[in-house]
């Protein structure tokens, strides 16, 4: 236990300001678990994974001596293709039925990227490291690296470019008319097969983006998908479905709560404080919703 | 229940009491393979027959092989400095004392995770579908990373449970947790036929098909979703307790509270078998066994790959598993009235 915290108010201004930056990024993958939890009605447990192998890529580039922030571009785009793959062996065989068999699918295909993941790249962790510099605030009181404000500048710009592009493409009204109705949009002449493809591409790139983002900003490896799979999870549910700006907030909130569930409680709980919280959460909701019921009876 | 299944009965007993002495060679495996048809058994109480498909029974397992490996310590020597020793033997328990406190473990072993059950199950089994599904992921993953980081159960560097007393000489060590996993399987396989045979279960199903409409038939379900949840806790408690016994090391997220491993292998044996039976999980667990072995062996380094494969093709293509299967094959032989001319027509559909 450490009340650092409390006695020396810089240090809640660094934890606000590194949880404000990390909650971005989440809210990135979060936007990616919505969009295909709202239009496929899938729970993908494999998104976390998807990040951490977007993260590899860039960590790839930066090994042969590219400069990592040019996996923001990269990244993206093989991971595409690696969603349009797991659409067309996997997901679209299970996007029909039954939740819980979408859950359980996507946790073997978690279990299987986790796995080969761990023999392509090793079970170290690993860090692709930008030379960004810090930036010092408050007389050199609160220290941010210039690559954690990098990668919340761009997933600030990803997230408004997919809004553009999902209001004013063809694509992204096709996508947006299935998730109203995917019968109605079948009917309407909409390929619902393809569009849940392109969901589910789209989602694997954002994945990219933010994995990415990662590897430059803090640390990566092969075990680490799932705690990214419940906080987008987390994030989605506490939001609700299509509400962006909820979704951007409640990012915001969980990287607040994990910087100080750091402090507070140490690092070694911070993992176990996230999934707690979600099962907090989840128990609010349904107290909530309980009480909801109540006139129904 | 008629003639032959007492045979039945009888012929697995007599097989489950001389295997150990047939395969000596097997005996762990064995007593692993009871320990996995009691968590597939007691899975299938909630995902089979309840319809709420659970990730969560693991808490329940981890936390019943803690606490009796602690019981077992904390009985006759301070657990701190057991724990601190890191399986160094500074400490020795006497053959009585090794008894004793496994005796003493696995009471506390199956009745706490039973009364954990109770009291979380109220806020917990309220949760409907995929809510409850990634709750109850959550609490084993939580369960596992907290545990990972306390001090006098090891934290990250893993717990030694006592070693089994050398008694003038004789090994008996694998004969020992054989007959204790035999016995604890023998007792879940018993609770669970008498369950089945009463009206709790009937209740569990109409919760399954449709919860609204059983509560407006006046079933508390609420009431008997935790009895459900509690009866799966205290035989996995049991489980849990055994296993920590049997494998003589307990780590925080690769042994105890592995939600990655243990925690979908019960919910995938009992889809394998077929959920919603009373064999289905056997039959599932003991295939599954087999695979996984089979795995470990031949694909050694790429087993995890192959097991999630595996998943993927289990869930995909056998979701009704192999007595959904054959009810289907053969729906006589499950007391199912088949119109001839239906059937032919859906054959022919298909």
């Amino acid at each position: 236990m450490d009340f650092l915290v409390f006695q020396y108010p810089m240090i809640t201004i660094q934890a606000c300001l590194d949880g404000l930056l990390l909650g971005i990024l989440f809210a990135l993958i979060a936007y990616g678990m919505a969009l295909q939890w709202g239009v496929m009605n899938i729970i993908n447990i494999a998104q976390g994974d998807l990040v951490i192998l977007g993260g590899y890529i860039a960590y790839f580039m930066y090994l042969y001596g590219i400069h990592p922030a040019w996996g923001v571009i990269v990244s993206p785009i093989i991971m595409y293709f690696v969603g349009i793959a797991i659409y067309k062996l996997v997901i679209n065989k299970v996007v029909d039925r039954d939740l819980f068999i979408s859950i359980l699918a996507t946790f073997g295909i978690s279990i299987l990227f986790m796995q080969l993941m761990n023999f392509a790249f090793g079970a170290d962790v690993v860090l692709a490291n930008s030379g960004y510099g810090t930036t010092m605030l408050f007389d050199n009181n609160v220290v941010l690296p210039n690559s954690k404000i990098f990668s919340a500048f761009i997933s600030i710009v990803f997230a408004i470019c997919l809004v553009v592009y999902m209001k004013r493409s063809k694509l992204g009204r096709a996508i947006r008319a299935t998730a109203q109705n995917a019968r109605a949009a079948k009917i309407l002449g909409v390929d619902t097969e393809k569009v849940y493809a392109a969901t589910f591409g789209i989602n694997a790139a954002l994945c990219g983006v933010a994995g990415a983002l990662i590897s430059i900003t803090f640390t990566i490896h092969p075990y680490m998908g799932l705690p990214y799979t419940i906080r987008s999870f987390m994030i989605v549910i506490v939001a609700g479905l299509g509400n962006l700006p909820g979704v951007a907030m409640s990012g915001m909130g969980l990287g607040i709560f994990e910087e100080f569930a750091d402090y507070i409680l140490g690092t070694e709980f911070r993992i176990g404080s996230v999934f707690l919280l979600l099962v907090l959460i989840l128990v609010y909701r349904r107290f909530k919703l309980s009480r909801k019921r109540e006139y129904l009876k | 229940m008629n003639k032959n299944s007492w045979i039945l009965y009888i012929g697995i007993l007599v097989f489950g009491l001389i295997a150990p002495f047939i395969f000596p060679a097997f005996k762990v495996q064995l007593s692993i393979l009871c320990v996995l048809i009691v968590l597939a058994t007691t899975w299938n109480i909630q995902g089979g027959e309840m319809g709420y498909n659970t990730f969560g029974n693991i808490l329940f397992y981890g936390l019943g092989m803690y606490l009796c490996a602690s019981v077992q310590v904390g009985m006759f020597f301070p657990l701190a400095e057991w724990t601190e020793s890191g399986g160094e033997k500074t400490f020795v328990h006497t053959p009585s004392q090794f008894f004793q406190g496994m005796a003493a473990g696995l009471i506390v072993a199956a009745v706490v995770p039973t009364i954990v059950a109770g009291l979380i199950g109220y806020a917990i089994l309220g949760l409907r579908g995929h809510y409850f599904a990634i709750c109850t992921l959550g609490l084993g993953v939580a369960a596992g990373e907290i545990s990972g980081g306390i001090e006098i159960i090891g934290a990250g560097q893993g717990f030694t449970t006592p070693p089994f007393p050398n008694i003038g000489g004789l090994e008996a060590r694998g004969e020992f947790f054989y007959f204790l996993s035999f016995g604890a399987l023998v007792l879940t396989f018993i609770a669970v036929r008498a369950i089945y045979t009463t009206r709790f279960r009937l209740i569990l199903n109409a919760i399954r098909d449709n919860e609204d409409k059983a509560e407006a038939m006046g079933i508390e379900t609420m009431k008997y979703k935790i009895t459900g949840w509690m009866i799966s806790a205290f035989f996995c408690g049991l489980a849990g307790g055994i296993m920590g016994g049997l494998v003589g090391y307990i780590d925080s997220t690769d042994v105890a509270f592995d939600g990655r491993e243990m925690g979908v292998f019960m919910v995938l044996m009992a889809i394998l078998g077929g959920k919603g039976t009373l064999w289905g999980p056997i039959i599932g667990a003991t295939l599954f066994h087999f695979f996984k072995e089979g795995f470990w062996t031949f694909f050694l380094g790429w087993q995890y790959v192959a097991l999630g494969v595996l998943i993927v093709v289990i869930v995909i293509y056998f979701p009704e598993g192999l007595m959904g299967w054959l009810r289907e094959k053969y729906p006589e032989r499950f007391g199912e009235v088949v119109d001839e001319a239906d059937r032919k027509a859906q054959v022919e559909l298909k």
